[in-house]
C-alpha cells in the first residue's frame, strides 16, 4: 500500500525531529571542543588549542585505554575461543551451566563486579595498583561477548561434524583446532574481537571503581575532566573519544551484516 | 591399493549418557574386502554401530572392536586409519577441493607438492579433476558427494565407512552415484560399511546386508537371502512388498485355502509357528508366475489388474478372502473375476 503523502510527511518530520533531538547535543559538544570560548559562542572563533591541551594532559589515559583494550582482546581470544570450542563440541547440561555462569557478569552491575574484585584481590597491593587489575575486570565483563559470538558461528558451521571429518582423516585434536575450528570460526572471532575492543575502550562503571590515580583510562579521564576542567577541554576530550570509538562501531555494524549474510 | 581389513565387533552395546540404549550388545564379523550394508529404519542403531566401528563413539564396557585381529577399542578415530563419508559430507569450507582431499595426507606430514599430486590423482579417478581449485560452496550436491568420497579414499584407508552418503541427493542422481560407488568399491577391494535406510541401495550395493531393528540385528545375509528368505515379518516388510498365505504343513507340502504348495527339501519350518498348527508362507510379488488353473494346484481369483507397460501388477484373492499381489509379464489379458493358477518359485519362498 502506498502511504498517503501527508502521512509520509508527518512520519518524516517525526523521524527528523527524533534524530535532531539525539544529534544536536552531540553536535553542540563537538562544536564546543573547537570553540575559543563556548559561553561567548562560535563568534569567539574556532581553535585546535583545546585538542592540543587534551593530548598534553590526557594522552596517558588514551594510551592506557588502548593498551588495556588490546590486552583484554588478547586474553579473551586465548580463553574465549578454546572455551567456545569446548562448549560447542559437547553440548550438555554442564556446558549450559558454564555458559550461564560466564554470562553472569553482563547482568551484574559493573560496580558490584568491581567491588567483588576489590574485596577478593584488593589486598594484593602490587596487583591492585597495576593496570592488570582493570584488565581483569574488563576480561570478566567482555568474555561472554567473545564466547557467544564464537559459539554462534561454531553452531552455524556444524563444527562437530567438521571436526569428526578431520579426525577421520587422522588429525589430532590440536590439528583440528587450528586447521578446521579456528579458520571456520573466523567470522565469529572477528565480530567478537571488535565487540571486546569497543566495550573495553568505552567501559566506565567498573573501571571507575577499579582505577587508581595512576591507572586512569580514557572514560575515567573524561569524568575527571568534566568535573574539573573548563567545558571546552572536556568537549575536546569527548571528541578524541568519538574519533576512537566511531570507526570501531561502524566496523562492528558492517561486519555484523556480512557475518549474518554468510551464515544465511 | 592395500587390502581391506577384516573387522570383528564383539558384544558391543551402546548406552548414551542420558540412559538411552541405542544398541544392545551384538556381534558382527565383517570380512576383508566386502561391502557390508547396515539397513534399517531411523533409530534402529545402524549409525551408532557405524560410529562405534569408526571410533567416534566408545562401546559400553565389555565390548571390543578388532581390525584384522588387533583390538582397536581404545583407539580414537584418528588412529584407526578409516575413511569416512558423512551424510552432510563434512567438507571443510575454509579449504579448496584439492586441499580438502589432500588434508589427510597433510596431517600425515606429506610435503605439499607430493600430497597435491596424490590428491589430484584421486580427483581424476573420481572424474572431478576439473574442480580441484573450487571452493566447497561452489559445488553441487553430487560434486560434494564425490569430493567427500575422494577425500576419504585419498589416505588409502583399510576400511571405508559411509553414513547415508546419498540421502541428501535427488533420486536420479542417487541412482547414478550408487552405480559409481558400487563399481569403485568393487575395484578397490576395500572393506566398506555402508549405512542406509533405503532398501534399493542396500540390495544394489551390499555383498551382505545387516538388517537392524531397535538396536539389534534382525538378519544378516546376502541381498538374495534377505529379500527372498527374510528372517521375520519385520525384515520381510522393510525390504519390499511381501505376500503372506496362512495354512498348515502336511507331508512336506503347504496347504492353504487356495490349494497346496510343494515345499523344497531345504526349507526349514519355523521353530515357533505363529499359531497352533498354522504356518505362514511368505513370497515376493515377482516370485510367483501366473498359469492356467489346470496346471497348478494353487488357484486364485483376479481382483484387480494394473497395467504398467512391460509388466502388470495383479491383485488376487483366495477363497478365504486373503489378498496377494503378483507381478507378471503384461502379455496375458486378465479379467477381474477370472480364476488364475499360481506357481511359486521354490527357491524364493519362506515360512514364518
Amino acid at each position: 500500500m502506498k502511504p498517503h503523502r501527508l502521512t509520509f510527511a508527518f512520519q518524516l518530520t517525526v523521524t527528523l525531529l527524533a534524530c535532531a533531538f539525539l544529534m544536536v547535543p552531540a553536535g553542540a559538544s563537538i562544536l564546543a571542543g573547537f570553540t575559543v570560548n563556548y559561553f561567548r559562542g562560535v563568534s569567539s572563533g574556532l581553535t585546535l588549542k583545546w585538542i592540543g591541551e587534551v593530548l598534553a594532559l590526557y594522552s596517558d589515559t588514551i594510551a592506557l585505554s588502548i593498551a588495556i583494550a588490546l590486552g583484554t582482546l588478547g586474553v579473551t581470544l586465548l580463553i574465549g575461543v578454546p572455551a567456545a570450542w569446548a562448549l560447542a563440541r559437547r553440548p550438555s547440561r554442564l556446558t549450559r551451566l558454564v555458559e550461564e555462569v560466564v554470562t553472569l557478569p553482563v547482568a551484574i552491575p559493573g560496580l558490584a563486579l568491581a567491588l567483588a574484585l576489590i574485596l577478593a584481590y584488593g589486598g594484593i597491593r602490587e596487583f591492585r595498583m597495576s593496570p592488570l587489575f582493570i584488565l581483569t575486570g574488563h576480561v570478566l565483563y567482555t568474555l561472554p561477548f567473545m564466547l557467544r559470538a564464537v559459539m554462534a558461528v561454531l553452531a552455524a558451521v556444524d563444527v562437530r561434524t567438521l571436526e569428526e571429518g578431520a579426525a577421520s582423516l587422522g588429525a589430532s585434536p590440536l590439528q583440528r583446532f587450528f586447521h578446521v575450528v579456528v579458520p571456520n570460526a573466523r567470522g565469529g572471532i572477528l565480530a567478537g574481537a571488535l565487540m571486546v575492543v569497543t566495550l573495553s575502550i568505552g567501559e566506565f562503571n567498573l573501571t571507575w571503581m577499579l582505577h587508581t590515580p595512576l591507572t586512569k583510562t580514557l572514560p575515567v579521564g573524561l569524568a575527571d575532566s568534566y568535573a574539573s576542567m573548563r567545558l571546552e577541554i572536556a568537549s575536546a576530550y569527548t571528541l578524541v573519544f568519538f574519533v576512537m570509538i566511531v570507526p570501531l562501531l561502524v566496523a562492528l555494524q558492517l561486519f555484523g551484516r556480512t557475518v549474518q549474510g554468510a551464515a544465511r | 591399493m592395500n587390502r581391506g581389513a577384516a573387522i570383528t565387533v564383539a558384544s558391543c552395546g551402546k548406552t548414551f549418557a542420558d540412559g538411552t540404549r541405542a544398541l544392545s550388545p551384538l556381534d558382527l564379523d565383517v570380512r576383508a574386502g566386502e561391502t557390508l550394508v547396515l539397513l534399517g529404519p531411523s533409530g534402529c542403531g545402524k549409525t551408532t554401530l557405524l560410529r562405534l566401528i569408526a571410533g567416534l563413539e566408545a562401546p559400553d564396557a565389555g565390548g571390543h572392536i578388532r581390525f584384522d585381529g588387533a583390538d582397536v577399542t581404545a583407539l580414537p578415530i584418528e588412529k584407526r586409519n578409516v575413511g569416512m563419508v558423512f551424510q552432510s559430507y563434512a567438507l571443510f569450507p575454509n579449504m579448496s577441493v584439492i586441499d580438502n582431499v589432500a588434508y589427510g595426507l597433510r596431517v600425515r606430514g606429506m610435503a605439499q607438492a607430493a600430497r597435491r599430486a596424490q590428491a589430484a590423482g584421486v580427483l581424476e579417478m573420481m572424474r572431478i579433476g576439473a574442480l580441484a581449485q573450487r571452493r566447497i560452496d561452489q559445488l553441487s550436491g553430487g560434486q560434494r558427494q564425490r569430493v567427500a568420497l575422494a577425500r576419504a579414499l585419498a589416505v588409502e584407508p583399510r576400511v571405508i565407512l559411509l553414513d547415508e552418503p546419498l540421502t541428501a541427493l535427488d533420486a536420479a542422481l542417487r541412482e547414478h552415484l550408487r552405480g559409481e560407488i558400487d563399481a569403485l568399491l568393487k575395484r578397490l577391494a576395500i572393506t566398506a560399511i555402508y549405512v542406509t535406510h533405503d532398501q534399493a541401495e542396500a540390495l544394489a550395493l551390499g555383498d551382505r546386508i545387516v538388517v537392524m531393528r531397535n538396536g539389534a540385528i534382525a538378519q544378516v545375509g546376502t541381498p538374495r537371502d534377505v529379500y527372498f528368505r527374510p528372517a521375520d515379518d519385520f525384515v520381510a516388510d522393510f525390504v519390499g512388498v511381501t505376500n503372506r498365505l496362512t495354512g498348515t504343513l502336511k507331508n512336506g507340502r503347504f496347504e492353504t485355502a487356495a490349494g497346496v504348495v510343494p515345499l523344497p527339501q531345504d526349507l526349514v519350518p519355523p521353530a515357533a509357528p505363529s499359531g497352533p498348527g498354522a504356518v505362514r508362507l511368505l513370497f515376493r510379488p515377482e516370485a510367483a508366475r501366473l498359469a492356467s488353473p489346470a496346471d497348478t494346484p494353487l488357484v486364485f481369483e483376479v481382483v484387480q489388474v494394473e497395467f504398467q507397460g512391460a509388466r502388470q501388477k495383479v491383485t488376487l484373492k483366495d477363497p478365504a478372502g486373503a489378498r496377494i499381489l503378483v507381478e507378471a509379464p503384461a502379455d496375458g489379458l486378465l479379467v477381474p473375476g477370472a480364476a488364475v493358477g499360481l506357481i511359486l518359485d521354490p527357491a524364493r519362498i519362506s515360512l514364518a
